[in-house]
């Protein structure tokens, strides 16, 4: 569940907690986009570390590397499977070792993470709102959509709850082969269905009796405004995204095999 | 028998839930622990059966350190009933929920249908057998999750607020029950806020603040302590608050049955009458 941990927003202050959330996902698009337009490793560690200041000022350290321990898993799947289609397959570019394109990508999907995690830990579910509804995205899909998001912590720690009481009742997770394994997991996942389920009709009536839906036009207690700190971070994200296509076209980026031989 | 070595315990997010906690559960006590929203009762029970493993200290069922042993292991001879029985069903039917453990335990054919029948009986739920756990009421539904852990026979039983949400009959259904089973010889455990329900049952009563323990001893003198429930964030019972507003009249504080306190104060009324 620790992955969960690394995108689960703490109510802190820091000025990028106070950024605009349109903002920082405009800054989120540039790092995904130059990520995916670049598969050398030297340009992938330098987009992992330029985030690094953005995670210390938001002092969100803690939960950060929890998501990267998370993502570490499958990020080394990513490299295995790379590596074994690289060595066997022969498919990577000619200028870089078996195992540098791998690394690569691994190391493109922990940038990924890394920009998403920052994103999610320091933007507040109503501002993440607030920034869908001023984007003129209709009110029932932006409440949707927030409700999912705020809800994957508790169902996280609902599905603990049924694992430790399956657990009680001698079910034992990890024995057996691959198909017996997710077999296991039949007992916690019809608890965790049914009791979501049930949440979420409780939810619906909650909500109906509060009158959801009453008016058709609605405003706001809180209207998103741009600061200067935004327009600052505006700029530095389209210096990069520039920045980043221009490397690309026109600067041939050495790979670490050159480099080290 | 379960003994506690001064255990501490942090969560992974940094809290700690207890604070150096020692403890000894002989065998066929009956014990209660109470104390308020997080002060470590339940995070103290799921020691027990090792869903929990000390982050300092050590836990021993029956001499075995929960660390060297699975939790299905120790789970045969801890039996734990949750608190919301909608987290542990999910079979088609009542029989088949307590099938399942004893399966899980590797009982026989023949012995998973024998005890599926006995646990049944004993919690007189065998009408609905074939009926879908979800279809059951509320009560029926705690009496289900129970029968699933008696069915194994565990030498231990640990019931996490098992009064919540009951009315008045099942909980004194409940009640019976569990002070019968403590009589036929099984140590039972209770996590329990319900300071009547605990007034009834009369057991050792333990009790916990802030991830550690306060008090430890009889009912009797822990639930008319009034400092002491005033840490623990408990109310003493509704009785022992009548004498304990009556003290002045020199009429004793250490009640908690309803029927003697009942005695005493119609004796005390008609002393007074009389005088």
């Amino acid at each position: 569940m620790s992955v969960f941990e690394g995108f689960r927003f703490r109510r802190v202050s820091s000025s990028i907690h106070r950024l605009d959330p349109r903002v920082k996902f405009l800054y989120v698009l540039v790092i995904f986009g130059i990520a995916i337009a670049f598969f050398e490793v030297l340009p992938l560690i330098f987009l992992f570390l330029i985030q690094i200041p953005f995670v210390l000022v938001a002092s969100v350290q803690r939960e950060w590397i929890r998501s990267l321990k998370g993502a570490s898993f499958l990020a080394s799947f990513i490299f295995i499977v790379n590596f074994a289609l690289a060595y066997f397959g022969g498919t990577y570019p000619t200028s870089m070792s078996p195992w540098e394109y791998p690394l690569a990508m691994s190391l493109r999907f922990l940038v990924l993470v890394e920009s998403f995690s920052v994103f999610f830990l320091t933007t507040s579910p109503d501002h993440l709102s607030l920034a869908l509804e001023q984007s003129h995205v209709p009110y029932e899909f932006c409440f949707a959509f927030t409700t999912a998001v705020r809800f994957v912590p508790v169902l996280a720690e609902e599905a603990q709850t049924i694992m430790d009481a399956q657990k009680a009742r001698g079910l034992e997770l990890e024995r057996g082969n691959f198909l017996k394994r997710v077999r296991n997991y039949i007992p916690v996942l019809i608890p965790l269905i049914v009791s979501a389920i049930r949440r979420s009709l409780e939810l619906a009536e909650t909500m109906e009796s509060r009158a959801w839906g009453a008016t058709k036009k609605r405003t706001n207690l809180y209207v998103l405004k741009m600061k200067s700190a935004d327009y600052v971070m505006i700029a530095v994200s389209i210096g990069l995204l520039i920045l980043g296509i221009y490397i690309r076209l026109s600067i041939s980026i050495p790979s670490l095999t050159m480099l080290l031989t | 028998m379960i003994e506690v070595k001064d255990v501490r315990f942090i969560y992974p997010t940094g809290v700690e839930a207890l604070r150096g906690v020692s403890l000894t559960i002989r065998d066929g006590e009956f014990v209660a622990i109470m104390g308020s929203n997080g002060a470590g009762k339940t995070t103290l029970v799921k020691h027990f059966n090792g869903l929990l493993k000390p982050t300092k200290g050590d836990i021993l069922v029956d001499g075995v350190n929960t660390r060297k042993e699975s939790i299905a292991h120790l789970a045969r001879r801890v039996g734990f009933v949750f608190q919301n029985p909608d987290h542990q069903l999910f079979c088609e039917t009542a029989e088949e929920e307590i099938a399942f453990a004893l399966k899980n335990f590797g009982f026989d054919e023949a012995t998973v249908g024998t005890r599926a029948n006995w646990a049944l009986n004993l919690l007189d739920i065998e009408q609905y057998r074939q009926t879908s756990p979800f279809m059951l009421s509320g009560g029926e539904r705690k009496r289900l999750a129970l029968a699933s852990v008696l069915a194994w026979d565990p030498k231990v039983v640990v019931l996490d607020e098992p009064t919540i949400g009951q009315d008045f009959e099942q909980k004194e259904k409940l009640r019976q029950f569990i002070v019968q089973l403590n009589a036929q010889g099984k140590t039972v455990v209770v996590v329990t806020h319900d300071v009547e329900f605990v007034a009834d049952c009369a057991p050792r009563v333990v009790l916990m603040a802030e991830g550690k323990i306060v008090a430890d001893g009889e009912a009797k003198e822990i639930l008319t302590n009034k400092e002491l429930a005033f840490k623990a964030s408990i109310v003493p019972p509704q009785i022992t608050q009548i004498l304990l507003g009556l003290a002045d009249f020199g009429l004793p504080t250490d009640i908690i049955d309803v029927h003697e306190a009942g005695k005493l104060l119609l004796s005390f009324l008609k002393e007074e009458v009389v005088l």
